[in-house]
């Protein structure tokens, strides 16, 4: 069994276009980055795109926007990029906009081997539209189906050359569950160690759920909002 | 009249010791500044954290903490991370306590409308239809009256629903009032300064007044 890939452009060889893919991160935290620039080198297009964000005009998936590589976006919230709006308004490209916890949960239930689940979000809402309603218990809930994606691709903190993967903070969101959910799961990682090196009671990801994993490069991490507390002031200060 | 940080204080005291609470953006947010200081409050913040902190100090930021809208923060000591299924499982499963969000129109039968309007830029609804879908307690806060001028009040949602029959407390810049399981607003307190008589100028939805109406402790 070798899963270690030397870098996101090996790993990503064979995503071809038209496929579709899982992107794990939640607005530019815990992104995927080197697999997002090798997509972008690569020139693969038709790509449908599943994730929470879109990224903006010139990080994450934003710059796949950005070389017209996405037919499909399937997210839960869009704004803060200026591409995106002009793409969507223009036609160029699809959208389908989802529930956070829709989205969440869709990727579960692929990881999980469950073919559908059923919500209450978006009862009564356009999300519901054609969708199949079921009342448990006198309360309606949406059937809402796992997604099939060729690729999932996300990012975390640690892994091992089995493929066992630990998350980090918040960075952690919507990766483990994207993880279980691919055909192929590609994991890029901070740090790559050998097996034995991560406490198994840690493990977020188990291997099994990852088939290629690589040591990531120069992660950039940008922060959307920084946000910071008034300065700490001295005692003398205070007086 | 109230300003948005009077409607974020008048909020702070339906917040009971032991909650655990998902605040919004917007107003929701500022919330948090006002919950008193001997009470337990966990903070939720969707995209997987339970022991949400304020912000950091300059040079302690980091992009691996951030909340759910997208800023930088701190954790807590008991504070716990998770992934986003799970952030949704224990909104769905009704673990948490209370959801404090904003809106952009109310319906007498507790219908909210924040996440679209038809012909602008649509930004999505994020986890705002989960959390109304499911929340058990649900306080909006937001401004009674549009910027247009128009109530946000109504018998219907004129724009796109986030969740139906799911609002049980409004707090706005003029007043408190209950959405009643049978439909209807119910004043329960004006924000200082403000006559009954402006709040029914500013509600189009059924507006139900019982008695005396007190002024708002704030």
């Amino acid at each position: 069994m070798n899963k270690v890939f030397k870098n996101a452009d090996d790993a990503i060889h064979d995503v071809t276009d038209r496929m579709t893919l899982l992107l794990g991160g939640f607005g530019l935290c815990g992104l995927p980055e080197n697999c997002i620039t090798a997509i972008v080198k690569k020139g693969v297009s038709e790509l449908t795109c599943i994730s929470n964000n879109a990224g903006v005009d010139d990080f994450g998936i934003g710059l796949m926007l950005k070389q017209r590589q996405v037919k499909k976006m399937i997210a839960s919230y869009v704004g803060e990029n200026a591409e995106f709006e002009r793409q969507l308004l223009s036609g160029e490209l699809e959208v389908e906009l989802i529930p956070q916890g829709t989205l969440a949960t869709r990727c579960m239930a692929a990881g999980y081997g469950m073919p559908a689940i059923f919500t209450p979000a978006g009862i009564g809402t356009e999300v519901a539209i054609g969708k199949e309603v079921r009342s448990f218990n006198g309360k309606d809930y949406l059937m809402e189906m796992a997604f099939d994606a060729d690729f999932a691709i996300v990012k975390a903190w640690k892994g091992d050359t089995m493929g066992n993967l630990i998350y980090r903070a918040t960075a952690r969101n919507f990766n483990p569950v994207m993880a279980m959910a691919g055909k192929i799961t590609i994991a890029e990682v901070e740090e790559l160690v050998e097996p034995g090196e991560l406490d198994p009671d840690q493990i977020h990801t188990p291997g099994i759920y990852v088939h290629r994993i690589f040591e990531g490069v120069d992660y950039e991490k940008r922060i959307e909002q920084r946000t910071v507390a008034p300065p700490k002031l001295s005692p003398e200060a205070r007086s | 009249m109230l300003d948005k940080t009077g409607i974020a204080k008048r909020i702070a005291k339906e917040i009971k010791d032991g909650y655990y609470v998902n605040l919004g953006i917007g107003i929701p947010t500022l919330v948090a500044n006002y919950i008193p200081a001997d009470m337990d409050v966990v903070l939720q913040s969707e995209n997987g954290l339970l022991g949400m902190g304020p912000f950091p100090f300059e040079g302690e930021e980091d992009a691996d903490l951030i909340n759910a809208g997208k800023q930088t923060i701190t954790m807590l000591p008991g504070s716990a991370i998770f992934d986003s299924a799970m952030s949704f499982g224990m909104i769905r499963a009704r673990k948490v306590n209370l959801t404090i969000l904003g809106a952009m129109e109310v319906s007498e039968n507790g219908d909210i409308a924040n996440w679209k309007i038809p012909g602008k830029m649509v930004k999505g609804m994020g986890g705002a239809m989960d959390l109304v879908a499911s929340a058990e307690n649900i306080i909006v806060a937001m401004q009674h009256v549009n910027k247009a001028g128009e109530s946000k009040l109504l018998p219907q949602c004129t724009l796109p629903l986030t969740g139906v029959n799911c609002v049980k407390k409004i707090v706005t810049e003029l007043a408190v009032l209950d959405v009643l399981p049978g439909g209807g607003f119910k004043l329960l307190e004006r924000a200082p300064g403000i006559s009954v008589e402006e709040i029914k100028n500013a509600t189009v939805g059924k507006l139900i007044i019982e008695g005396e109406i007190p002024e708002m402790e704030i």
